[in-house]
């Protein structure tokens, strides 16, 4: 119906007098990458907050293809297409690795099952384990981590668990993919790769992507419409180069002229 | 036709280890009563043991695999074994078979004790670690209280109940084992990578649409279930049931099951279960009179050294060496190096290569390399035009 996947109309929240965000207009088309950047402190990682259900906005609605979710909880969001990843890796660290994306599995309706059903080991059990273990398989297999699929998540490289959190994150079927801060830690080679990742996902899984980053190359290099975000404001927002140009974001960012 | 294909492909003859074991020492035992070869003190051991692997299984449930501290064990067990004798007296006049009666009456004690489970997983979607571990404490000592005080259940002298008698352990025996299927068949199947994803990060499992607080009421839930039927068992085997019993020096004792057999692990806490009901058993009947205040002592050292034998780094090499596992893996790996000496140094060879391959994959690696080649370039480049002005 609507042409934007997400839309955000005057988002905002506030702890106690402190304005996280406030204001916030976002509108997201299908297939967009989508960059969302500003100085520390800025609230980005609060807005992520607010999409995927974790703080519940004071002001304004958003939109996921049409459907109202302000308001619902972690899960309603999750089941209903937004998947995040984590600025400080958060993967189940005691897990193998196929164990990780099989619980990214776990809430897609087709893949439900009774408890009382498990315990039993009726039919539906094996059917169920038998294509979820073959979907994440695949899903693993695109992200090149078919060979470490049986080691624990925290014996990966730091970019391999990266690359496991988003695959985790796909693993949910969501219609919109949030990266926080996807290349923070990464050498400039891990960052190319990643950059490759990203568009990667975008082509083949038709995903719309939101994403964080400091890394001005990595942002200037994929994503095609930005938000700058200041003391919860925005400060600009449109086109990659016409925003990155903007003398407002770059006094933001470096600091005023002498 | 599929169905058992998918059976047989997920069949791990590991996984099914503890069900053969526990089957085993039910038919020996059973054959040992019917021929006349145990004695009742042993059937009583038994019994013991029997309701201990439950109560120490279903609490592992808890803390090992959602990684919630429950303190409160021994409460659940107190509910499910009060309701359970109490309806087992009421119904012995209507049904003749014990048997029947016990069945019946653990089914009831479970539910109810069930129902407390529910209660009790509440608050814990709300309080983490120690503050729950408070509430599951003072859940315990209330339900004991409560019962103490109701004149329906005997008061302080407790509930007299009917003995089953010296074959209780039999069903007891039976009931582990179906639990154990069902906890496992729970364990390892998305229901229970969901509670371990809980346990292992909250936050992630939440961004991962895991219903957390249905699991975590799930888990509560089946727990209590299950120690409320170990408690029926006692109830059959102990008589008068007395709320003395349920402590929370009994709590403790299950969690030192759970802790000593490891977190997260059903057969570690079968096997603490065993080992600590047996060490309490040998301990009450040997020492008697003055000696009988020796017993806690001796209990609590062997506790300890076991613990730091189990959990000591500085005794890991010592474990290691004498391990049954790596015993094991010595003599297979003796007997294969016969048959298969130059395959597996070809195979030793292969993998270096592979790790060399692996080691210059490294980015950083390159990434030296190729600054070095870089800066070569810059010192020719720099030199060039320097000659050509000194001409």
């Amino acid at each position: 119906m609507s042409e934007y996947i997400l839309e955000t109309k005057n988002l905002g929240i506030s702890f106690g007098g402190l304005k996280a965000v406030q204001d916030l207009n976002l509108k997201i088309e299908k297939k967009q990458l989508y960059g969302l950047i500003g100085p520390n402190g800025a609230g980005k990682t609060t807005v992520f907050n607010l999409l995927t259900g974790v703080y519940t906005p004071t002001t304004g609605e958003f939109i996921l293809d049409g459907e109202n979710l302000t308001g619902k909880s972690q899960e309603v969001i999750n089941h209903r297409g937004i998947a995040r990843t984590f600025q400080n890796i958060r993967l189940f660290n005691n897990m193998s690795v196929i164990r990780n994306v099989l619980v990214g599995l776990h809430n897609q309706s087709e893949f439900h099952v009774n408890p009382f059903t498990s315990m039993l080991r009726l039919p539906k059990h094996y059917e169920c384990e038998v294509n979820m273990r073959s979907r994440a398989k695949e899903l693993l297999r695109i992200f090149g981590l078919e060979e470490e699929r049986n080691n624990l998540a925290c014996n990966l490289p730091y970019g391999k668990q990266r690359k496991l959190e988003i695959a985790r994150a796909l693993a949910t079927n969501p219609k919109l993919l949030l990266l926080d801060e996807p290349a923070a830690g990464m050498n400039p080679n891990e960052t190319a790769e990643l950059m490759e990742t990203i568009r990667f996902v975008r082509d083949k899984f038709d995903m719309t992507i939101l994403l964080i980053e400091h890394d001005m190359k990595l942002v200037g290099g994929i994503c095609e419409e930005l938000t700058v975000l200041n003391f919860g404001t925005v400060l600009a927002q449109g086109k990659t180069d016409v925003v990155l140009n903007d003398p407002k974001v770059i006094t933001a960012y470096v600091g005023e002229d002498e | 036709m599929a169905y058992f294909t998918n059976i047989k492909n997920s069949f791990k003859l590991k996984n099914y280890i503890n069900y053969i074991g526990v089957t085993l020492f039910l038919v020996i035992t059973a054959s040992m009563l019917y021929t006349g070869n145990l004695n009742r003190s042993t059937a009583n051991l038994i019994t013991q043991i029997a309701y201990s692997i439950i109560l120490a299984v279903s609490l592992n449930l808890v803390v090992g695999f959602l990684g919630e501290l429950s303190l409160g064990h021994a409460g659940f067990m107190c509910v499910g074994a009060y309701i359970g004798c109490f309806v087992a007296l009421k119904l012995h006049s209507v049904i003749s078979s014990p048997l029947a009666v016990l069945i019946i009456t653990m089914l009831i004690g479970g539910l109810v004790a069930a129902v407390f489970g529910f209660i009790i997983g509440l608050p814990a979607l709300r309080l983490k670690g120690d503050y729950l571990a408070i509430v599951t404490l003072a859940f315990g000592e209330i339900v004991r209280t409560i019962f103490k005080n109701l004149d329906t259940f005997g008061g302080a002298l407790g509930l007299s109940t009917k003995k089953y008698g010296t074959s209780l352990f039999i069903p007891a025996l039976i009931v582990v084992i179906i639990m154990l299927i069902l906890v496992q068949n729970l364990i390892r199947s998305k229901h229970g990578r969901a509670i371990t994803a809980i346990r292992d990060n909250e936050i992630a499992a939440r961004a991962m649409g895991i219903n957390v607080a249905f699991y975590k009421l799930f888990v509560f839930v089946i727990s209590a279930f299950f120690a409320g039927i170990a408690g029926v068992i006692y109830g059959h085997y102990a008589t008068p049931v007395l709320y003395s019993f349920f402590s929370y020096n009994y709590s403790i004792e299950i969690l030192v099951m759970v802790v000593l057999g490891g977190m997260g692990s059903i057969n570690g806490s079968i096997l603490a279960a065993v080992l600590i009901t047996f060490i309490n058993f040998q301990l009450t009947t040997k020492l008697s009179g003055d000696l009988a205040a020796l017993k806690f002592l001796i209990y609590a050292i062997v506790l300890i050294t076991i613990v730091i034998f189990n959990n000591a780094p500085a005794l890991q090499p010592f474990k290691e060496r004498f391990s049954l596992k790596g015993l094991i893996a010595k003599i297979s790996g003796k007997i294969k190096s016969i048959f298969v000496k130059t395959k597996d140094i070809d195979k030793e060879r292969a993998k270096i290569k592979d790790d060399a391959a692996e080691w210059k994959r490294i980015p950083t690696k390159i990434d030296m390399d190729a600054l070095l080649s870089v800066d070569v370039k810059h010192e020719k480049t720099e030199n060039q035009p320097d000659e050509k002005e000194d001409k």
